[in-house]
């Protein structure tokens, strides 16, 4: 379970994460949607210590996320960003690799190397597992990143913006990961969404932010509602029941 | 993307649960690639690691006349300086490198080294010239390297351990801080008197070709130490590498391991700035082509290739110049010269992205 209390950030006179409480369910797939700019991203950095906070707890799997000790966390709890913008020159395998450092320090065990090929696996990267990160599209590098976090094999998966420059095809591969990760591996799932249904179709508990508050939170079919969506993105939203899923529609 | 410019018909497996994609590719070729991907580091290593033997075997022996015993203990004091400048700087401008997450600023360009001349300039100015004289010259290293440690820790910490910064903004920040540490100790030399600024001068005065002999054995104990270090630290370097938030992701305690890398930085600077004086470009030389030879960034190739091509650089290169050109100062001028040109080449190569 995932705890935050009061969790506030300013940046300068700008309140960005406004003392959001909230409780996060064990297991299954949390979906964070809301405008550009409602604290979003910040939130998840503040619950993965990436960033400090102005107020506030996080205790993630009853660890409190300021004062647990940082290697602890990371065989807990992984995070990955939506830039992930590095000097270093690597292979996909090598990046991979890098998750099961919190388990061994950077000495390979074979059962991190399981962990690893497993991975590179699922991704869909024995192709491109031996090429170079900056040989690679952004989709592609994207999909490393997440296998990285994969590798590190913690219960809580912490993702922002996941499908950010994947194709149609990929980013339905990474979802279905995702509740398979959820499913089969009973890991805890929190993804930061801009696409909407695939937050309708994927995830079992959506938050919605709004102007660094929580705006609504709830099961997904509760929450994905005309007036609950309108209200939430101040724009006319239609949803529409299609094979037994709610699908909004927004475009014009 | 490989995989969807691939004709051959191999079924597509569905994204997500893919299983053995490897077999649809030709087994040879990926071998070839693997094999000459994984072992061009140690060739690397082996190539660098010759010539830097070659370079000091000549250094030692190329042109000697007279009794051997005087030559090899002469030459071999000016060699341990140059093999300690040569390590400091690699190793310094590698970390830190890696610590700030980017490829094209050194210690040097963000003024370490103006700091330490600096704090040299304000002991001789505040403690005045009797302090400089009377003191052990060891035990003013010392005293200089702990005060320097703790600047830089404190000029530096804001910079590097909070979110990251714009490149940008860290280069005009060094650009500034460099100007500000050399115009404060030309200020303070102008307000000496000439006796002390003599002294002063005497100490500040150093070149590859006349490397301080009165510190090297303090710094050879201060370079092992740190080393020491930096080898309990060694595995958290390619994690560093990733940024600051993979770093923290995977679990390393990010603000001390930074705070000690950025010491180390600190002291290294310290012995080759006092062995001879401030070197602006020729950490990023090294750096840049240990990471562009060894292709990979991996901390236990990069640093021992960027060591070997510092020792290749000043051992080789002062030899070149002293017995076959017969020049005597012109190195560091070489030296700079090409370590700006790659500066250049990465701020244009940068921009051009």
């Amino acid at each position: 379970m995932i705890i935050t209390s009061n969790v506030t950030k300013n940046y300068g006179a700008a309140c960005v994460v406004d003392g959001v409480s909230l409780q996060l369910p064990q297991g299954g797939i949390t979906s964070i949607i809301g405008p550009n700019g409602a604290g979003k991203s910040t939130l998840l950095s503040m619950v993965s210590r990436l960033m400090a906070m102005d107020m506030g707890t996080v205790t993630v799997g009853g660890l409190d996320v300021t004062k647990a000790p940082s290697d602890e966390l990371a065989r807990r709890l992984s995070i990955l960003r939506q830039d992930n913008h590095m000097t270093a020159r690597l292979t996909v395998r090598d990046l991979v690799a890098f998750g099961r450092y919190p388990h061994s320090r950077g000495r390979l065990t074979l059962d991190d190397k399981v962990h690893i090929d497993r991975a590179i696996d699922y991704l869909d990267l024995g192709l491109l597992a031996d090429r170079f990160l900056d040989e690679l599209s952004g989709g592609q590098r994207q999909r490393a990143f997440v296998a990285m976090v994969l590798a590190q094999d913690t219960d809580y998966l912490l993702l922002d913006e996941p499908l950010n420059n994947l194709d149609m095809k990929h980013a339905m591969g990474m979802m279905k990961l995702m509740r398979q990760a959820a499913d089969d591996l009973g890991k805890t799932v929190v993804l930061v969404l801009h696409d909407i249904n695939f937050a309708s179709w994927y995830s079992d508990h959506i938050v919605a932010m709004k102007h660094g508050k929580v705006a609504a939170q709830g099961a997904a079919s509760a929450m994905i509602r005309p007036d609950v969506l309108s209200g939430i993105y101040e724009m006319d939203i239609k949803v529409h029941e299609i094979g037994g899923q709610l699908i909004s529609v927004y475009y014009g | 993307m490989q995989r969807d410019l691939d004709t051959r018909p191999h079924p597509e497996p569905v994204a997500g649960r893919g299983r053995g994609p490897e077999a649809a590719t030709s087994p040879t070729s990926r071998f070839d690639r693997l094999t000459m991907r994984s072992s061009r580091p140690a060739l690397v290593l082996i190539g660098l690691a010759l010539l830097a033997v070659i370079s000091i075997v000549l250094f030692m022996t190329l042109g000697a006349k007279g009794s051997w015993s005087f030559v090899l203990s002469f030459r071999g004091k000016k060699l341990l300086g140059l093999l300690l400048v040569a390590y400091s700087v690699a190793v310094s401008t590698v970390l830190f490198q890696t610590v700030t997450n980017n490829r094209i600023l050194t210690p040097s360009i963000m003024g370490f080294d103006a700091l330490y001349v600096l704090i040299k300039t304000a002991l001789v100015f505040f403690l005045g010239v009797g302090a400089l004289v009377s003191l052990d010259s060891q035990v003013q290293f010392l005293v200089e390297v702990l005060v320097m440690i703790g600047f830089s820790g404190i000029l530096f910490r804001w910079l590097f351990l909070g979110e990251e910064r714009s490149l940008h903004l860290l280069v005009l920040v060094g650009i500034i801080f460099g100007v500000l540490f050399r115009s404060l100790s030309q200020f303070m030399q102008r307000m000496l008197d000439p006796g002390a600024f003599n002294v002063l001068q005497d100490t500040l005065f150093a070149s590859f070709a006349t490397t301080d002999p009165t510190l090297l054995g303090i710094s050879c104990i201060i370079v092992v130490a740190v080393s020491l270090v930096g080898l309990r630290l060694m595995h958290t370097y390619d994690v560093l590498s990733l940024g600051r938030a993979q770093a923290i992701n995977l679990g390393v305690d990010y603000k001390r391991v930074v705070v000690i890398i950025l010491s180390m930085v600190a002291v290294l600077v310290s012995v080759s700035t006092a062995l001879v004086g401030p070197v602006t470009f020729f950490g990023l030389l090294v750096a840049t082509l240990a990471h562009s030879l060894v292709g990979n960034s991996k901390h236990r190739y990069v640093l021992p290739a960027a060591i070997l091509l510092a020792i290749v650089a000043l051992v080789g290169g002062q030899t070149l110049l002293e017995r076959v050109f017969a020049f005597d100062t012109a190195l560091s001028i070489i030296i700079e010269f090409l370590g700006g040109i790659v500066f250049i080449a990465l701020v244009l190569r940068r921009s051009a992205r």
